[in-house]
């Protein structure tokens, strides 16, 4: 087990740049997942640190060592891929042997680690077949023991999740999240579902076009994100937005939207910001702005709507109670005035 | 239970039932292929062993004379003689051709610069008609103007020009060097498409797991290569085995028929010398070595367990 210290790294495919300035530090037994949309250079940045890509600028060290001109197999990680990359012509006892017989581990130690990874993974009636012959969840889970019997300082998995079906998706989730709680070695998950990032890390790593746009505690991020961006992206359904100005009472959006701010930040009079409401920071009430209801999602414990704010915005607001809403109805919600999330229009920073 | 019968539907009329019997619309479909097949393979196939069993000549329908042929071959050394060259010939071209067009392949599915340029070249001579890529090797080979003697004598290797065509051994090693040129693109690029289709992650993964470079090819790219490396060299062993233009323009089976190959052997018997039984024996007597080849690929080719998906 390691900690992990990227600082500054900077990653370039000929002229165009992927990463500007990377830095993070992950601590030792750490579970960390780096999130953000397709493109945002979470992938490469994985890749990096397994040394299947190069480092352009600034440095990468696992357990202290600067790892950037280190062979991938001196590294001491172990990595689960998208595909799962098994060797299609081994069995599952071979695939996960595969690491120990190339260090020439005996035989009878060899087994026993397998026999112990294929026991906490449930692969034990498997460990005779091919891939082949596997369903996707097995082949996660051959994957993720061809990563255990290596015992390795780290753990890296290039979004391992995506190609499963929902239902085992979630399973496998937790599956993930018990193994770590097990072994406790350090752990980087890369994925693009933020829900996977939210339900599984530690401390999570917000990125968007190859910057870091926030890092922190899964709650942390949820209810204090630092910029629009983090705001959008985390949280499912999204973060309502109404874009509008500090007035003296609090904020003043288009149409008759008017929020109460217990306190408004100083010189911001007549600036354009960006309000952010949670769906389920909405409720019922006469002071409230309107919206028109355009559809209503029950699902049994909570009650979705979709509207419209007098601006045009689309509101979405959960309900823990029953409501007989219809569409096309206008309801007044208003807002929990203390969980609120202020934005600076221009820069998108948090006020 | 109560039970509402339809109004029966109308007798289809003839024609409809006809076009709707599976069987008879199936062989509709199929009679196409099988008059193909049998004008142009079965009945030359069929003509070719009858003739073996006549004594035939160009010019004599010829009647039958049992295995009157296949005796005379029995004693004819000549003809010993092409079987052993044949096998030779095959064996020996086949493992060059195999081993050098591997080893090319692993080269052109590196990241070269230009690297469909050199794709592109390497299929040259596969596209040279055999005849002009004969004669081109008739000219290396020649005992007076040959470059490689000239090339050699330059840089003081040899005081005298080679005979490449004129000595047996010699010769033998010639045509087997110049079949190996002309083979290897064929291996080449099958080898490298079966090599594209490795995912690049296997290779990753192996990496990880602390395989070298010679680690990812004998357990990565090998045995995930196997299921092509049999049907690619299944084909170039009956393509070499029934060579016949390469010998045909460089030696016409000399010098003392140390070059004879059953193919040429066959032509020269069976035109050349006008007797077409024989020649058609000695055709005849190719198809055991080939159909072994096949049977061996069958084998070889056959799904390996690892191939086979789904179900318990």
């Amino acid at each position: 087990m390691a900690s992990v210290a990227i600082r500054d790294v900077y990653k370039s495919f000929g002229a165009a740049e992927i990463l500007h300035g990377v830095g993070i530090d992950i601590e030792d037994g750490e579970f960390v997942t780096l999130v953000g949309p397709s493109g945002c250079g979470k992938s490469t940045l994985l890749r990096m640190i397994a040394g299947l890509e190069g480092i352009t600028r600034g440095e990468v060290a696992i357990g202290g060592r600067i790892v950037n001109t280190v062979a991938p197999k001196e590294r001491d990680i172990a990595m689960v891929f998208q595909n799962y990359a098994l060797y299609p012509h081994m069995t599952v006892r071979e695939n996960m042997a595969f690491s120990l017989m190339l260090k020439r581990v005996s035989k009878q130690e060899s087994d026993a680690k397998v026999d112990r990874a294929a026991e906490i993974l449930n692969l034990t009636p498997l460990l005779s077949r091919y891939p082949r012959q596997l369903s996707g969840g097995q082949r996660q889970r051959v994957a993720m023991g061809r990563a255990i019997v290596r015992d390795p300082q780290v753990f890296l998995f290039d979004e391992p999740l995506s190609n499963l079906d929902a239902k085992l998706r979630v399973q496998m989730r937790a599956e993930i999240k018990e193994l770590h709680q097990r072994l406790k070695t350090t752990t980087i998950y890369v994925t693009h579902d933020q829900i996977e990032a939210m339900t599984m890390a530690d401390k999570i790593v917000v990125m968007h076009d190859g910057n870091v746009e926030q890092i922190g505690r899964p709650l942390d991020l949820y209810d204090r994100p630092d910029n629009l961006f983090v705001a959008m992206f985390i949280g499912s359904p999204a973060m309502n937005m109404l874009t509008g100005r500090i007035g003296a009472g609090g904020f003043e959006g288009s149409g008759d939207v008017a929020v109460h701010l217990p306190q408004t930040p100083k010189g911001l009079n007549g600036g354009r910001v960006v309000l952010g409401i949670r769906p389920e920071h909405l409720r019922l009430s006469d002071q409230g702005f309107p919206v028109t209801i355009s559809v209503v999602e029950p699902t049994g414990s909570e009650l979705q709507i979709i509207g419209r704010a007098p601006g045009g915005e689309e509101i979405v607001a959960n309900f823990r109670e029953r409501h007989p809403f219809e569409p096309g109805q206008t309801i007044r919600l208003a807002a929990e005035p203390n969980l609120v999330h202020l934005f600076d229009a221009e820069t998108g920073r948090r006020l | 239970m109560a039970v509402t019968t339809a109004a029966a539907p109308p007798r289809p009329s003839f024609l409809s039932r006809i076009a709707e019997s599976r069987g008879l619309l199936s062989f509709g479909f199929m009679l196409p292929t099988v008059v193909l097949l049998l004008v142009f393979l079965t009945y030359p196939l069929g003509l070719g062993v009858w003739l073996g069993f006549t004594d035939a000549r160009i010019g004599r329908p010829g009647v039958f004379i049992g295995l009157e042929n296949y005796e005379y071959l029995w004693d004819d050394s000549v003809f010993w003689l092409s079987v052993f060259n044949t096998v030779l010939y095959t064996v020996s071209a086949s493992i060059l051709k195999f081993a050098l067009g591997l080893w090319l392949a692993l080269l052109l599915n590196e990241n070269l610069p230009f690297k469909s340029f050199f794709r592109a070249v390497v299929l040259l001579p596969w596209v040279v008609p055999t005849v002009l890529s004969a004669i081109a090797f008739w000219w290396i080979y020649d005992s007076q103007f040959s470059i490689i003697s000239w090339a050699l004598k330059q840089m003081g290797l040899i005081d005298h020009n080679i005979n490449f065509l004129g000595d047996p051994q010699n010769a033998r090693a010639s045509v087997i060097a110049a079949n190996v040129w002309r083979g290897i693109p064929f291996v080449a690029i099958t080898l490298l498409a079966g090599l594209q289709t490795i995912p690049q992650s296997l290779y990753e993964a192996a990496t990880l797991d602390g395989a070298g470079r010679w680690q990812l090819f004998r357990y990565v790219t090998l045995p995930l290569l196997t299921p092509i490396i049999a049907i690619t060299m299944t084909f170039s062993v009956l393509f070499t085995f029934t060579d016949f233009q390469l010998i045909y323009v460089l030696t016409r089976g000399g010098p003392v028929n140390a070059t004879h190959l059953m193919a040429t052997l066959s032509f020269q018997r069976g035109i050349s010398g006008g007797q077409l039984g024989e020649g058609a024996a000695i055709a005849v007597a190719m198809i055991p070595f080939l159909l072994g080849a096949i049977l061996l690929s069958y084998f070889g080719l056959q799904r390996r367990r690892w191939q086979q998906g789904g179900g318990d």
